[in-house]
């Protein structure tokens, strides 16, 4: 499999073989990423982060994985301040840019802004979020927790929240309809998941049910992935109120749950997750964060040609 | 209407080209698209809601002017049974469906806002065209949005 100077910018065009790929390497970055092992394997490679809008954790998660494997990272800084005040456009920044270093991590408030730096660049662009576009590496880190916390073949897994405009729950149907998962989709109407979608999941030979009750489908699944609902998404605040408290998963909800079940989320909750839960076996969104790290690691020493 | 009445209402075209079988309604697209009328050229008849074999049809004439490859493709995306007649000499010499592009560039905008094609970068929106039972759908080739509906209304 040739990853190689290869952009990464959306899942849709992933084969399983791909993110099996991707997985493996990363199991074997995991002990460095822990800081057990020291590693060189990308000394000398500069990777530059551009941000145009803010995202601590993806930004620190992929400079930590640059740092762990001796790489160098070259932080454009608030982009806001410099170049895209002064009307520069994206393309331009990108053809300077490729110019320092070897790799380029792009956040980016627009969509599609990943697709049109990898036509600029020489350097391999990785997508860190275009808009309510593409964020792959989420998406990786995710399927990646899965594997790690429970088991990717045949997955029974229920994804609560935002379904609707939720494009990295999107992704993640699509990715998880490789593995012939048996998918809940537990949302308010309002937000539940576009038919489209679930037409496309379904013919990739994933199972899916629909509900808008957590209680419903807790208690036959391995994996509860939770999502926030943000409250811009309802014109009447009480009804944002209802459905909010409609989805959240307290001690009470988790009577009946396999003692195995894993719950997830992207971060940052807001009262999704009661945090009595983060003492119990099934918490397992921090351990989620860290695997960014792995997952990013894996990636970086693909594209940049460390490892095969 | 017969011959006559027709004949005299649209006339024959010496050299040029006939669009026939444009989707009834479709024909005022169809001359944006060739950027027509224009006084560099012949005469522009237009029929509206023609009887057709197969039904109400419009056709556009065109006289002194043979259309381009890709401004077929553009009429595609809009009028996908259209025919493209070129006439010499009072003859047709050549009778082609449009064929539907697989992929077309600078035609469409992205109806999008938030798309990175509808911003100030040097590049031209592109999209990806399939074809299924509901119609014609462009995809995105930046941010993946679907245009199914309105496809006229997005020519750039
Ligand atoms: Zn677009």
């Amino acid at each position: 499999m040739k990853f190689k100077d290869q952009h990464i910018i959306s899942m849709r065009e992933f084969s399983r073989e791909m993110i099996d790929h991707i997985l493996n390497a990363a199991e074997k970055m995991e002990p460095i990423a822990h800081g057990k092992h020291k590693s060189d394997l990308l000394a000398g490679k500069v990777l530059a982060v551009l941000f145009f809008e803010p995202s601590t954790r993806t930004r620190m998660s992929f400079e930590t994985a640059m740092i762990r494997l001796g790489g160098d990272v070259l932080n454009l800084g608030s982009v806001d301040a410099s170049s895209i005040a002064k009307g520069e456009t994206l393309a331009d920044t990108v053809r300077v840019v490729d110019g320092y270093v070897d790799a380029i991590v792009l956040r980016h408030p627009k969509e599609g802004a990943a697709q049109l730096a990898s036509e600029f660049s020489r350097v391999p662009i990785l997508n860190a979020g275009d808009g309510a576009g593409h964020h792959p590496t989420q998406t990786l880190l995710d399927l990646y927790t899965i594997k790690r916390e429970s088991h990717l073949e045949g997955i029974k897994i229920a994804l609560a929240g935002d379904l609707k405009y939720g494009r990295t729950v999107h992704s993640l149907c699509y990715a998880l309809s490789h593995y012939g998962a048996h998918i809940t989709l537990i949302s308010p109407k309002e937000l539940s998941m576009p038919e489209e979608i679930i037409s496309d999941i379904v013919a990739r030979g994933a199972k899916i049910v629909e509900t808008d009750s957590i209680e419903d489908a807790i208690n036959d699944v391995d994996v509860l992935y939770m999502t926030r609902i943000q409250k811009e998404r309802f014109p009447d605040p009480a009804e944002y109120q209802k459905v909010a408290n409609r989805l959240k998963v307290t001690m009470e909800t988790l009577k009946g749950v396999k003692p195995e079940l894993k719950i997830m989320h992207p971060l940052p909750r807001v009262n999704e997750i009661d945090t009595r839960i983060d003492d119990t076996p099934h918490a397992c969104y921090f351990k989620q964060a860290f695997y960014g790290v792995p997952v990013r690691m894996a990636l970086l020493g693909l594209v940049l040609g460390a490892i095969e | 209407m017969t011959e006559i009445e027709t004949e005299l209402r649209v006339r024959r075209i010496e050299n040029g080209t006939v669009i026939d079988h444009i989707t009834s309604g479709k024909a005022l697209i169809v001359l944006k698209i060739l950027g027509l009328p224009d006084s560099s050229h012949g005469v522009v008849s237009v029929l509206i809601n023609s009887h057709g074999i197969y039904g109400k049809k419009d056709v556009v004439k065109i006289e002194n002017r043979e259309l381009k490859a890709e401004e077929v493709d553009r009429i595609a995306l809009i009028a996908p049974n259209a025919t493209i007649n070129i006439i010499r000499n009072f003859n047709v010499t050549r009778k082609n469906k449009v064929h539907i592009p697989s992929f077309v560039e600078g035609v469409v905008g992205c109806i999008n806002p938030n798309c990175i094609s509808n911003s100030n970068e040097p590049i031209t929106s592109k999209f990806k065209v399939t074809t299924e039972d509901t119609g014609l759908k462009l995809r995105c080739f930046y941010c993946a949005r679907v245009i199914s509906e309105n496809i006229a209304e997005n020519l750039l």
